[in-house]
């Protein structure tokens, strides 16, 4: 929008105005209800009446606080251990449960600790569950971004050749975008599926009996792999063909300048290919993150969160809490943090990915 | 490459076939194996997924789960809301985001920066979170019927086409590729006296096939996806779409496994179908078109 | 057979169908596409009341049942809530709290012969009831209990947690099936609560203290609750039943097929175990952890909605379908337990020398409703969270400790859902 083109306040205003309006009423003004929702204790469905709570959906969300656990000790002041050695320590909830002596620490959780000598530090949240939810999204957008994207630009340069029935190949490709998410999630729970499931089965002839089955979904080391694996499965032909529109934009004459050059396949596409590509480049990330972060239909339909929170993400904690637990006020606090680190993070991709003039 | 000998060349060619072969059955093996489970009888499905079986079309192989989810459910109607819904608005996204897209993109006009921003900045809310707000209003929302004024919006077709029409990615895409455009084209159409309809539609839009079926293909799918917002508007069995339907062989007691296979391969169609359609038409000739020359 | 049926009663209803005009109520119901005798029956049953009076049309529309809850959620949020309720029994408390339902109105006296668990109570009335209700058994066969010399336990002798545990290890150390005990954990939901709250009770805890309703502390995280919890866990850990990741389809067919040995599962599953085992089919009681032998009760009944404008005839209609001869046909028709002795005596199934007879004595005996509480919808949520993270290894204690605070504030943001 750099150039300026044309001054036409009416026929710009007028061009603008359905998607304007339409976006304002259906998005816009729902999520300013939302953030407002999320200022108070408004309930799905109660007797009770709404009242302004200001920040506290917030405070419950993100709370964190720090505590160093010191070990029990006995009459002489020596620590205390059980009958395998290790330290004894009180228990954290004498702490967090009505303790007048830690008001800071009430209602708070165990996040996550580690050993300092004989103490134990210990990070408390006021919403573990939460913050769980918050790392594995973050997980999930910092590993999925970069490889689907990867991954689907080596398809779309594989494909992007001229050979005789590469337009089946094409279409194959694209085969799993088309199909619903739920319909996939449910596919892949069977191909998941512990002892003799399909994947265990395959894995193991591939192996010639060596792969020992596993329980893909069913433990926390490998539930939140297994779900990225079937999404870069699942978004990756979507994002090949968005990266195959791009490369054809490219002109030929580029091509043929490099050939003449005798420039080889890497140079090639390192100065031809790459900065033809970078508007889709960044269209792709933002594709990418986008719907990382919107990550629902597949944990819902695959794990629910677990095991042990392995699995939770920020959209189904919004859902969970707003509509299955009926804490609007809670769901709509997470959705507007979302909105803020969505936000941060495309402004930061924005600014990574500018021109450079 | 004069040097290659023929035997390289061939074998050579050999090779990219097999790597395009090998992905290829990457892609494809979910789905192989849901068309072919909805061909077997429960048992027989459960039992074949520890083997090659569970894609191959062995045992005891007929149509039967496709005439009883069929008996079933109304799959028809549910096929046909969806692909009514999905349609409508797929249309009128096209419209209404690339006319703003293009105001974005070559007229200048106050605050168009501003408002610009803000749009952007929605593209990243997920709908699942605003969707109790957006029942809310919905409920109360007026409508212009065959009898006279109405209030609320549920239970009608346009509650499930008339808030996805408009959406920021939507526009952005529109806005990333006609930024792309030569603007020689349209200046020079409009020294010749062109009204910037007549360049939005005679220009503009005849040269933005690739970007037209890329935001057709997300906008389909995503309404075609659609589950939550319609659970909550739509109470009419007749006017509910695929996804609400398949709850009608996924929530019982004994899942009819091959017939949720078999409804799952019927609503997978007519995307496919859809897609099919734009491929051929759209991003097949993005290379013709020599957009950018 | 039903087909036909329908299809007179639809002939019927067109020629009853009067001049003057009937007022229409709108009936929403939860199982759209079950395919079994229960759609038609209900159906059915709409169909005969509109044919036997001149005021009332009832029209249903059926719902998914995973979705059934939220639809309703949605339309009482946007007010659009149909005449006559469908609703499973321990939602109702929360329904009739937040005020989607009113009072049935119904004489009490006449649902004195009602199995509990038929019943829904609230505030000290009356708002929903059933026209069935359903149990849950350890389901086996005589003959897998008789090759490893295991007792077959009774009503008035259950398994002692003991004997069934050592019973399970039994099997599982004989290799002969994949797992012992099929608890039906692919079933994530309201299974959870429903199914295993009752082994949790027998050992003397609860979802939550029930003199009160206002705090799950000492009862879901007290020493009852914590043997329960390690119990649980060993289940797991002994590979005596399979975890979270349970296969849907094993759960449906592992019993027939022979990969499990014992299936805790519900009365609807029944009649496919009597044909395929006839006489060897055994449906059992469930283990006596030391508080007796429990099981929930409550199944799906009917409401008015608090926004009706003719509760009459939304009550004349729930007053029509509690006949005997409902009872018997849905019972029939389903594998489902009537809620009277009277009709149960009129069932294929539930008559003196019927298969599945023994569910009505389970029914009788041990049914516990799920506790009666508008929180119970968020608790049940909770208590399933904390079962899975249990069997997935969490620590015991901490799960139990967590569960109970999430309850607490669950409760203090409901100021005491008006208890």
């Amino acid at each position: 929008m750099a150039s300026k083109l044309t001054q036409s306040n009416k026929a710009g205003w007028l061009m603008a105005f359905p998607g304007i309006a339409l976006i304002a009423a259906f998005i816009i003004v729902p999520f300013f209800l939302a953030f407002a929702f999320s200022l108070t204790n408004q309930r799905l469905a109660s007797p009770n009446p709404t009242e302004y709570v200001g920040f506290d959906n917030y405070r419950d969300l993100l709370g964190l606080a720090i505590f160093t656990l010191e070990p029990e000790r006995g009459e002489n002041g020596q620590v205390l251990r059980d009958d395998e050695g290790a330290i004894e320590y009180p228990r954290l909830r004498t702490f967090t449960r009505n303790n007048p002596d830690y008001p800071q620490l009430d209602g708070k959780r165990e996040w996550f600790s580690w050993q300092s000598g004989e103490n134990r530090t210990v990070v408390l949240a006021s919403d573990v569950v939460f913050m769980r939810a918050v790392v594995n999204t973050f997980f999930f957008v910092i590993f999925v971004a970069p490889v689907q994207a990867g991954i689907a630009l080596g398809l779309a340069l594989l494909i992007n050749q001229k050979l005789r029935g590469i337009n089946v190949f094409r279409t194959i490709y694209f085969m799993p975008v088309v199909v619903s998410i739920v319909v996939v999630s449910l596919l892949w729970k069977f191909i998941y599926s512990p002892g003799d499931g399909l994947l265990n089965n395959i894995l193991g002839w591939l192996s010639f009996g060596l792969f020992e089955p596993r329980d893909w979904l069913g433990s926390t080391s490998t539930a939140l792999p297994s779900i990225i694996a079937m999404s870069i499965w699942q978004g990756v032909g979507f994002h090949m063909v968005i990266w195959l529109a791009g490369l054809q934009t490219i002109s030929p004459t580029l091509y043929e300048a490099a050939e003449i050059e005798g420039s080889n396949k890497w140079q090639t596409f390192r100065y031809v290919t790459w900065p033809g590509l970078r508007n889709t480049a960044v269209l792709i990330l933002i594709v990418i993150t986008m719907q990382a972060f919107a990550l629902y239909a597949q944990i819902n339909v695959m794990t629910r969160g677990g095991p042990l929170d392995s699995t939770q993400v920020f959209v189904f904690q919004a859902v969970v809490r707003g509509y299955e637990r009926q804490d609007i006020s809670g769901g709509s606090a997470i959705s507007v943090i979302l909105f803020l680190i969505v936000l941060a993070i495309s402004l930061i991709q924005r600014y990574l990915t500018r021109e450079k003039n | 490459m004069a040097a290659v000998s023929h035997d390289n060349r061939g074998l050579r060619l050999a090779a990219r076939y097999a790597a395009l072969i090998l992905v290829a059955i990457i892609f494809i093996f979910p789905l192989l194996f849901m068309a072919m489970s909805s061909l077997k009888p429960d048992q027989q499905l459960l039992n074949d997924t520890n083997s090659l079986r569970a894609f191959l079309p062995v045992g005891d192989i007929s149509f039967q789960n496709y005439w009883d989810a069929f008996d079933r459910a109304p799959i028809g109607v549910f096929v046909l809301n969806s692909v009514l819904i999905t349609g409508a608005t797929v249309l009128l996204t096209l419209f209404v985001c690339s006319l703003a897209a293009f105001s974005f993109v070559f007229l200048d006009w106050k605050g168009k920066e501003v408002i610009f921003s803000i749009l952007l900045a929605t593209l990243i809310i997920p709908y699942e979170t605003i969707f109790i707000p957006l029942l809310l209003m919905a409920s109360q929302l007026p409508w212009i019927g065959t009898e006279g004024l109405e209030i609320g919006w549920l239970n009608t077709y346009r509650v499930q086409i008339i808030p996805f029409i408009a959406d920021g990615l939507s526009i952005f895409l529109f806005v990333q590729y006609f930024r792309d455009l030569p603007r020689e084209l349209i200046e020079a159409s409009r020294v010749e006296g062109a009204s910037w309809w007549m360049i939005y539609r005679k220009v503009v839009m005849p040269l933005s096939g690739p970007v037209i079926a890329t935001a057709a293909i997300l906008k389909f799918l995503f309404m075609y996806n659609q589950y939550l917002w319609p659970l909550m508007v739509v109470q009419e069995e007749a006017i509910r779409p695929v996804m609400v339907g398949l709850g009608y062989f996924t929530d019982q007691l004994n899942v009819p496994w091959g017939e949720v296979m078999a409804y799952l391969t019927v609503i997978t169609v007519p995307v496919l179908a859809f897609y099919l359609s734009l491929q051929r038409v759209f991003i097949a000739s993005v290379a013709s078109t020599g957009v950018k020359g | 057979m039903t087909r036909n049926m329908t299809l007179a009663a639809i002939c019927v209803a067109g020629l009853a169908a009067p001049a003057a005009a009937q007022t229409e109520l709108s009936l929403w119901y939860h199982g759209a596409g079950s395919a079994n005798a229960e759609e038609a029956l209900v159906n059915q049953l709409v169909e005969e009341f509109n044919a036997s009076q001149s005021d009332w049309q009832v029209v249903i529309e059926t719902f998914p049942q995973l979705a059934y809850n939220d639809a309703v959620g949605a339309a009482a949020l946007a007010g659009e809530l149909p005449d006559i309720l469908d609703v499973d029994g321990p939602v109702m408390p929360n329904w009739a709290w937040a005020g989607y339902m009113q009072p049935l109105g119904i004489d009490e006296a006449t649902l004195e012969d009602y199995l509990p668990g038929t019943i829904g109570r609230w505030n000290g009335e009356v708002y929903s009831v059933g026209l069935w209700d359903a149990a849950v058994a350890m389901t086996t066969r005589r003959s897998t209990l008789e090759a490893y010399g295991i007792r077959v336990p009774t009503l008035d002798a259950p398994w002692t947690g003991d004997e069934f545990t050592e019973a399970l290890m039994t099997i599982r150390d004989s290799g002969d099936f994949e797992y012992p005990l099929d608890l039906g954990m692919a079933w994530r939901g309201e299974w959870y609560p429903y199914a295993f709250s009752p082994l949790l009770q027998s050992f003397g805890g609860d979802i939550i203290d029930r003199s009160t309703y206002q705090s799950a502390e000492g009862v879901l995280n007290g020493d009852a609750a914590i043997a329960f919890g390690e119990w649980w866990q060993m289940l797991f850990q002994e590979n005596l039943a399979p975890g979270t990741s349970q296969d849907a389809a094993d759960r449906d067919a592992g019993l027939l097929n022979g990969t499990y040995a014992i299936s805790w599962n519900g009365n609807w599953a029944a009649l496919p175990v009597v044909e395929a085992f006839g006489d060897d089919a055994l449906f059992l009681p469930a283990p006596d952890f030391g508080n007796g032998s429990v099981i929930g009760g409550a199944s799906w009944q009917f409401g008015v909605s608090a926004t009706s404008e003719n509760p009459d005839g939304a009550r004349a209609f729930i007053e029509f379908a509690l006949q005997d001869r409902w009872f018997s046909a849905f019972s029939d028709g389903t594998g489902l337990i009537p809620p009277t002795a009277s009709a149960a005596a009129d069932t294929a199934n539930y008559a003196a020398g019927g298969a599945l007879e023994v569910f009505y004595g389970l029914s009788e005996a041990q049914a516990l409703v799920r506790p009666v509480t508008p929180g119970y919808i968020v608790q049940a949520l909770i208590f399933e969270n904390a079962l899975a993270d249990i069997a997935n290894g969490a620590d015991v204690l901490d799960a139990l400790d967590a569960a109970v605070d999430e309850i607490g504030a669950d409760i203090e943001a409901n100021d005491g859902y008006g208890h």
